[in-house]
């Protein structure tokens, strides 16, 4: 990993903005607590921290999406109020977002002309023009008539620093750009923030990676818990060796105990030693819009932890649904214990042992409104021990619950809490708990971690290690390469709808797998 | 954003205080709007030149003191329950049947023309309650077309369930006119049903029995909604149709169902009207209750014990308010404004009462 | 049955196809707006109906139909107001204050017609027509449809301008985003609140103006609930015509025709009931939402709040 040089060729005496003790308060929550940063040009600024660690508040209070409660934030040196996102424009401030910002059924130009003054006619042909002269100057290539809709992530984050750069942005914003973007994309856009910051613009670099941040950054930011508990300034990232700095940097951002930690969860799996299929996947083929599944074959012994890895949005959600019996399949078969399940419906595939912990907790896995108690029931309403002849019994329901939340650790104030009340951890807890109790034989877990903090983290892959040590049969997806590392006995790699690869995990595995990921491989 | 709250108490002991305040802010959430309204609406009644104090006190008097007025309300109540159950399926489900007015009138009509057709082929009991079933399954029919575009289109049911409503009632008038034209009257509407053979009267007083179905069926619908397994499936498709799916519930099936119970309880509504009260449907007769109920089934929050209380007060309104227009000169289409400022109001309310939470914690 | 193609029967058939369509035209043009900038306006009806009212009232007071029709428009927009402070503003249910819209202006021109108008029911004068020169004298079409009152080209006007708004302006580009995907709007530096607002006072304009039509061109009086679901019929109208005003016109002149169709047949000495006729639109909509149902589109964030900064 090489230290990018300080780009010394602009002025440097004084930061594009800064924050200064900026505090940004939320009910129960302070998401900022006196935050001071200087952006300087010809600089990537880093800023690195866990989810919840206030980066997302920080970011919207420099794009004017949110506005700080105390504190103050200069620009040029001057003092400025920065109460709507066109005020952050004015100023030179644009932002990237982690989901882009841009109308899916527009093309790019009048994506980019969106804001013009509203009775006249958008000048399509001049903006494609300038566009080509700012690409061109970035060295990006983007087709201005195509619909974003259309175009990958990665385009449409082009898009939107182009769009920026065009508007005359002089500090350039990028949350968590990298989030959905293969290696080699997330390495172009690092090459593309070394040429921006060289023409003597300031980027702030939002991730949670390291590696990341330390490749790209010439200046990093630690955020922890709202609060920024350090900084690690050009010379001295010039200075020490990367080993140095991620020491650092890791102490920075989980306290000094969780150094050696890190996030996971125990000893390394011991090798898996065998065991009788359990979950039989073959031939599995899915109609879908976006990303249509085709021939993926895919068995799981009982014990085995089988990971899938693959970028963001290249079938796994399709997969994981057609498997639990959400999707309708096209052709293919799924046996259980050596039964076929394909023609069951999504209740009957329960029974039957089939479990499905959704990634996506709040959208489908609770309804936010109802109690604790009947969340950990929703995939067994009617069931006789809680229903009697179809009326609630609400002593046997409410056991359940206390001993689910007692089991599973969720933390409540009672069973009768709506869950939509409880923070994404918990929620994750006791969808945990719902999948895991009960007569499970095979678990597909859609990115188990996502969203959560280090202690939840550890807590959910303690329970993934639990399950397969039951004897169950566990299907990991997952976008975090070091989780389906740190727990898969195999690893599957998916890409635009197909297994493109099965790897033994062991010391290679890494190379392999990020190979297969970014199509190096074939 | 959410922060761990890892160190928060595990249950809490305290459960009775924060009840009894929950219970004092619902009231207090539905006390307020109320209040607003009423003085809002006397405040136009104000400005029309009628004074709001002597209209009010006018429709108490009428609506709910005088004994033959607290009857004509108790029996108005009887449709109007019928229908505040047939919402609050349809909305506890999160489907939006607005088509109770064309599923009421056809089923009413529909009824009006078999009920003096059977009586005296069968004994009185085996009508009435030919009828009711008629009128029930008259209202079901009227959503098939609604809940199969709903379950398996996904086309939004308010377009459909309102074009129904349209068809519906240009439809009763048709059947009125054309096909069930009682030959002996002048005036277009169907045969009368004999007063002797209508549902029968409460004790002593001229309140139909038609109010006890309507209680048993709002008090019904309260319980299956809120105790029952079937209730809870058709919850959680309202609250999030995707944790429906995603928990293997039926979901089109569930959305067919909750259209067939939701209509069918209007038609029920229709069908309590004529066989209890009017005996005949006239051409044009249209009391459209099916969107002044909306307000009341919101205002109670769905729940069926406070809808009772809801219609009543409704029902003294609207009794008092017909009373009044005879007396008073004020159209009784002052309750429609009532209720329209009611509605705004308790959606302000919540607002505010969100906002204010929010802010407090 | 020969009768039915004469001359007389056409003419009388588009013109009774304008006239009752004219109103419909106008509310789903305003649906249209507003359903484009992601606000669903249950309220129409409502809007059309104190349109219609205070159209008749000021004409009938003034004596001119033009303030008549500003007093539609102006009327139609104050109710829109409310919603747009209510559900664009505050967030509150776009579809309960819709239907508290629409019973609250039922019942207060119903109220007001009676404390005004109880005893006598005045009627407007017939509103002149411009006839085209040239068009106005061709067979059928030409008294049918270029011998109007000057406010029927001016309402096909406002169908080209907002096409043209539609797809040639920074507005149109605007409006689109405000449905589509507000967040991005907002991130360009253009409020949704207002762009929504603006969608939704206009969509109640021109309402009010579709009412305004109704009583002062098409009745000549006003009736409580003269309105009879219009409202309703331009919503359905514009999800259908699916961000396409060009489709909208053509709709609304066939649902009109549905509507008329019995004058027309009373023309030719053919009586059938007009319930029959009535249920004639309805019908044909149900049969297009049966058929085509699922194509329907709607914006992604129609209906939905927008929350600066909420996920």
């Amino acid at each position: 990993m090489t230290q990018p040089g300080h780009p010394a060729a602009f002025r440097t005496d004084e930061p594009i903005v800064s924050l200064f003790e900026v505090t940004k308060r939320f009910p129960g929550v302070v998401a900022n607590d006196s935050v001071s940063l200087d952006l300087w040009p010809g600089e990537v600024h880093v800023l690195l921290g866990e989810n919840g660690a206030g980066k997302s508040t920080l970011i919207g209070m420099l794009s004017g999406i949110q506005t700080p409660d105390s504190g103050a934030i200069l620009v040029d040196g001057r003092e400025q109020v920065i109460d709507t996102p066109a005020r952050a424009l004015e100023l030179g401030i644009g932002t990237v977002f982690q989901h882009a910002m841009l109308v899916p059924s527009l093309t790019v130009v009048e994506n980019i002309a969106l804001g013009g003054p509203a009775w006249s006619r958008p000048d399509k042909r001049g903006i494609a023009a300038r566009m080509a002269e700012v690409c061109a100057g970035i060295g990006v290539r983007v087709d201005p008539h195509a619909p974003v809709g259309s175009l990958s992530l990665g385009e449409q984050q082009q898009v939107e620093i182009v769009r920026a750069l065009m508007r005359g942005s002089r500090v350039l914003v990028l949350d968590e750009a990298t989030a959905m973007l293969t290696p080699k994309g997330s390495e172009e856009l690092g090459a593309l923030m070394r040429r921006l910051v060289a023409r003597g613009l300031a980027v702030v670099f939002i991730t949670h990676k390291l590696n990341e941040a330390l490749a790209f950054g010439h200046r990093i930011s630690v955020l922890r818990l709202g609060r920024k508990v350090g900084e690690i300034t050009p010379d001295r990232l010039t200075a020490l060796t990367p080993q140095v700095v991620t020491a650092e940097v890791v102490r920075l951002m989980f306290g000094s105990d969780a150094a050696s930690a890190g996030t996971a969860s125990g000893p390394e799996r011991q090798p898996f030693a065998g065991g009788a299929p359990v979950l039989e996947i073959s031939g599995l083929a899915v109609d879908d819009e976006a990303v249509p599944l085709a021939d993926v074959d895919l068995t799981v012994a009982a014990g085995e932890i089988v990971g899938i890895a693959g970028i963001d949005g290249n079938g796994q959600k399709q997969f994981a649904e057609a498997v639990a019996g959400q999707r309708p399949l096209r052709q293919g078969r799924i046996d259980l214990d050596g039964r076929p399940i394909a023609a069951l419906a999504i209740g009957e595939r329960h029974r039957r042992g089939l479990r499905y912990v959704t990634d996506d907790r709040l959208g489908e896995g609770t309804v936010a409104a109802f109690p604790v108690s009947l969340n950990l029931l929703l995939k067994r309403v009617g069931d006789d021990l809680f229903w009697a002849g179809g009326l609630e019994r609400s002593g046997p329901i409410a056991d359940h619950a206390r001993r689910l939340v007692a089991e599973y650790d969720v933390r409540t104030p009672g069973v009768e809490t709506p869950i939509g009340k409880l923070s994404g951890g918990n929620i994750q807890k006791a969808l945990l708990a719902r999948e895991l109790s009960g007569e499970a034989r095979a678990v597909i877990f859609a990115k188990p971690t996502y969203g959560l903090d280090v202690q939840n983290i550890r807590a959910s892959r303690r329970r993934i290690r639990e399950a397969a040590d039951r004897g169950l049969a566990v299907i990991l997806i997952s976008t975090d390469l070091e989780e389906v590392l740190e727990l898969s006995d195999r690893i599957a790699v998916m890409s635009q709808g197909r297994i493109v690869g099965m790897v033994a995990n062991d010391r290679s595995a890494r190379l392999r797998v990020g190979e297969l990921m970014s199509g190096v491989a074939t | 954003m959410t922060l761990e709250t890892a160190d928060s108490p595990p249950i809490s002991p305290t459960a009775l205080r924060p009840a009894l305040r929950r219970h004092l802010h619902l009231i207090a959430t539905t006390v307020v709007p109320l209040v607003a309204a009423l003085a809002l609406s006397g405040l136009i009644l104000a400005l029309l030149g009628v004074d709001p104090l002597a209209y009010y006190g006018w429709v108490v008097q009428r609506g709910l003191l005088s004994p033959s007025g607290l009857e004509a309300t108790a029996t108005r109540m009887a449709p109007l329950l019928l229908i505040a159950a047939s919402l609050i399926v349809a909305f506890r489900a999160g489907i939006w049947n607005l088509g109770g007015d064309g599923q009421f009138l056809l089923a009413a009509v529909i009824v009006a023309a078999a009920a003096p057709a059977l009586s005296g082929h069968l004994p009185n009991w085996a009508v009435l309650s030919c009828c009711l079933i008629l009128g029930a399954a008259v209202g079901a029919a009227w959503s098939v077309v609604p809940a199969l575009l709903k379950a398996w289109q996904n086309v939004n049911e308010i377009i459909t369930t309102l074009m129904m409503t349209f068809l519906g009632v240009s439809l009763a008038n048709v059947l009125v006119k054309l096909a069930f034209l009682d030959p002996r009257t002048t005036v277009p509407q169907t045969r009368t049903l004999a007063v002797a053979d209508r549902l029968p009267r409460l004790f002593e007083t001229t309140v139909s029995s038609g109010l006890l179905i309507g209680l048993v069926a709002i008090v019904l619908v309260h319980l299956i909604m809120t105790r029952t397994a079937f209730g809870l499936k058709l919850r959680i498709v309202g609250a999030n149709p995707r944790a429906a799916l995603h928990a293997g519930l039926p979901v089109p099936r569930l959305t067919v169902a909750v259209f067939a119970i939701s209509a069918a309880l209007a038609g029920l509504a229709g069908a309590v009207e004529i066989v209890g009260v009017q005996g005949n449907v006239r051409a044009d007769w249209n009391p459209a209750y099916g969107l002044t109920v909306v307000p009341l089934v919101f205002l109670a929050r769905f729940n069926g014990f406070a809808s009772i209380a809801f219609v009543f007060l409704f029902s003294v309104l609207s009794i008092g308010g017909e009373s009044a227009a005879r007396r008073l000169g004020v159209p009784n289409h002052f309750t429609l404004v009532v209720v329209a400022i009611l509605l705004i109001m308790l959606g302000i309310t919540e607002h505010l009462d969100q906002r204010r939470r929010a802010a407090g914690r | 049955m020969s009768a039915l193609f004469t001359e007389a029967f056409l003419t009388a058939l588009i013109l009774g196809a304008v006239t009752a369509g004219l109103p419909l035209m106008l509310a789903g043009l305003g649906e249209q707006i507003s359903e484009k900038a992601g606000v669903l306006n249950i309220g129409l009806e409502g809007m059309m109906l104190i349109g219609a009212y205070g159209g008749f009232l000021v004409a009938y007071g003034s004596g001119s139909i033009w303030l008549g029709f500003l007093a539609g428009a102006v009327g139609g927009a104050a109710v829109a107001a409310v919603m747009a402070v209510l559900c664009v503003g505050l967030g509150l249910n776009q579809i309960v204050i819709g239907i508290a819209l629409t019973l609250g202006a039922e019942g207060m021109t119903a109220l007001q017609h009676h404390f005004q108008f109880a005893q006598s029911y005045p009627r407007l004068p017939a509103v002149p027509t411009l006839p085209i020169p040239g068009l106005s004298s061709l067979p059928v079409i030409g008294p049918a449809l270029f011998d109007r009152p000057a406010i029927v080209y001016l309402a096909v006007a406002a169908v080209a301008v907002t096409s043209w708004v539609f797809r040639r302006t920074h507005l149109g580009l605007a409006l689109q985003a405000a449905g589509d995907k507000p967040a991005a709007l907002d991130a360009a530096g253009v409020g949704v609140v207002a762009i929504r607002s603006a969608a939704v006072l206009t969509a109640g304009a021109l309402a009010g103006l579709g009412g305004a039509f109704m009583s002062e061109v098409g009745a000549g009086i006003f009736v409580p609930f003269m309105t009879n679901g219009a409202g309703f019929i331009g919503i359905v109208l514009a999800m259908l015509a699916r961000g396409h005003p060009l489709w909208l016109l053509c709709g609304a002149v066939l649902f009109g025709a549905c509507l008329s169709i019995t004058t027309a047949l009373q023309v030719a000495g053919v009586d059938i009931p007009t319930d029959v006729i009535q249920m004639l639109p309805f019908a044909t909509v149900l049969l297009i939402l049966i058929l085509f149902g699922r194509r329907a589109a709607l914006p992604p964030a129609l209906g939905v709040h927008y929350v600066r900064g909420a996920r």
